[in-house]
């Protein structure tokens, strides 16, 4: 049992994968919290289908994709809720509009540059084996500013999650947060897609999040409680990967997965 | 002020003044602008024409506390009592100032004014209709605001649970606040509010509710239905 755990330590590619995992496992639950809350699942969904052309960027002029795709995030998240306002659509709608657009315009690239070779199952599905000593100082980087975010707009998140009407008294601040929370969603999203993809993504900040849900009262309790679930099932989904040959992305969800399923049979929550 | 939406008139010349230490009921029929009024007030519509004035000057964040209908709360968001009356304390931090030891006793005092110190701990999910909207009085108590705009809060509240929502707020009125209440229950209005906006996209009548509450007022209110409308000695009713 101690080899199954400790022998593919040995190996700096397994290391940097368990730290990206780690830091993947913790920050899309923390973060996903507020998506379960507040019924955003389809925008994490979008985010990690939208950095896409920022990526094909990073591959194309030779810099790491997930440095690449930060701009992409970021600008996509305050896009949605600019399109959102200006518009007068729902959330859901914007973000169907940017989503497609902008997952179409990183296929396009992809098809009509020659001078790259991606392997496109790595991207969809997640590949933290290949993870370089740059993309663990990105998701490190990436992990503190998100952390010191949350730390800082605690009360406020609050405040707008719960009455987002009410919270609109104070403008100015309330916009800022909402922006800055989609921006640190944007930023967890492209640290999750080394480690899970841009198709399971989604389940890292959904399912983990989800399951706390059921587990516990307060929000700051599921926060702590999700981010736990998420690591564990980052960390029990690697080990799988590694022993069993299988992608790393599909085996940490079906861990989320299966805990969640667990949970459910024996905990419900009251109906609102 | 004149309020505009997507074209429609939803407010025309609405003109009224309520002078510190009122507690105003603001009725009227489905659709007669009462949440616009109290939106405009809180400067989340724009204002076609004129202006609104707080404590003579123009309306600012902290200075005016407002509790929406119900249905515009997220209730899926897990939050206890204690949480929400922290809120009202958001616009006296700093953006990167925690709450101290201050806030979290003058959460518990508030709680205590509106006698829920002993369910601070509770979700707002666990909660009846009335206890949610002393919470809800509670937060702006914290908040430090002298205006309270309370839209549709009796709705889904029994009447002895208004009634004790009544004697807060009329606590907090002698203290010099200005509360405005906006609701359908016709019930006691003389006896709750000193004052009475009847609004129907425009200022029906304004005043004491013993003065203004007419038959002419009711029938340009509630038309035809209002005239079979009858005061007997608690208030209006059918």
């Amino acid at each position: 049992m101690i080899d199954f755990i400790v022998a593919p330590l040995e190996y700096g590619f397994m290391i940097r994968a368990l730290i990206g995992s780690v830091l993947v496992g913790v920050m899309c639950p923390l973060l996903g919290a507020y998506v379960v809350t507040r019924n955003l699942a389809f925008i994490g969904d979008a985010l990690a289908h939208a950095v896409l052309p920022g990526m094909v960027v990073g591959f194309m002029v030779g810099i790491n994709p997930a440095i690449a795709a930060v701009p992409t995030g970021v600008g996509v998240a305050v896009l949605i809720r600019t399109v959102s306002r200006r518009a007068g659509l729902s959330t859901d709608t914007s973000i169907g509009i940017l989503f497609a657009t902008m997952f179409a315009l990183g296929l396009a690239m992809l098809a009509s540059a020659t001078t790259i070779r991606v392997d496109m199952e790595d991207l969809l599905l997640g590949e933290p084996l290949a993870a370089t000593p740059t993309d663990i100082y990105v998701s490190l980087g990436i992990t503190a500013v998100v952390i010191l975010g949350l730390f800082a707009l605690h009360h406020w998140l609050l405040f707008s999650s719960f009455d987002p009407v009410g919270s609109q008294i104070f403008r100015t601040r309330t916009n800022i947060v909402d922006y800055a929370f989609l921006i640190m969603l944007a930023l967890v999203i492209v640290i999750g897609i080394q480690v899970a993809g841009i198709v399971l993504v989604m389940a890292m900040l959904v399912i983990p999040a989800a399951t706390a849900y059921l587990l516990v009262r307060r929000f700051t309790s599921m926060m702590v409680v999700s981010a736990m679930l998420g690591a564990a099932a980052a960390v029990t989904g690697l080990y799988a990967s590694y022993h069993f040959n299988l992608p790393a992305g599909p085996a940490m969800t079906l861990v989320a997965s299966g805990i969640f399923a667990l949970v459910i049979s024996f905990r419900r929550r009251a109906p609102i | 002020m004149t309020i505009e939406i997507d074209g429609h008139m939803a407010l025309s010349s609405v003109t009224f003044d309520v002078d510190a230490g009122t507690l105003m009921g603001v009725v009227g029929p489905n659709g007669a602008g009462k949440s616009t009024l109290f939106n405009a007030i809180a400067g989340l519509l724009p204002v076609r024409r004129g202006t609104v004035t707080l404590n003579r000057v123009d309306q600012g964040g902290g200075e005016l506390a407002y509790v929406p209908q119900r249905e515009s709360l997220n209730w899926r968001f897990p939050v206890s009592a204690s949480d929400v009356v922290m809120m009202g304390r958001c616009c006296r931090l700093g953006w990167f100032r925690r709450p101290g030891k201050r806030d979290r006793e003058l959460v518990n005092a508030c709680l205590g004014r509106v006698g829920l110190w002993d369910q601070r701990s509770a979700l707002m999910t666990e909660l009846s209709g009335g206890q949610r909207q002393r919470v809800f009085v509670a937060r702006a108590l914290a908040q430090e605001a002298n205006v309270l705009l309370l839209d549709e809060a009796f709705s889904g509240v029994d009447v002895g649970a208004q009634e004790d929502l009544v004697g807060v707020l009329q606590a907090l009125r002698d203290e010099g606040r200005i509360i405005l209440l906006a609701t359908h229950d016709m019930t006691n209005l003389a006896g709750r509010f000193d004052q009475v906006l009847c609004l129907n996209g425009y200022v029906c009548a304004c005043g004491p509710p013993d003065q203004v509450l007419t038959s002419e007022v009711m029938e340009q209110m509630y038309g035809a239905h209002g005239v079979r409308l009858t005061m007997d000695g608690s208030g209006w009713t059918t």
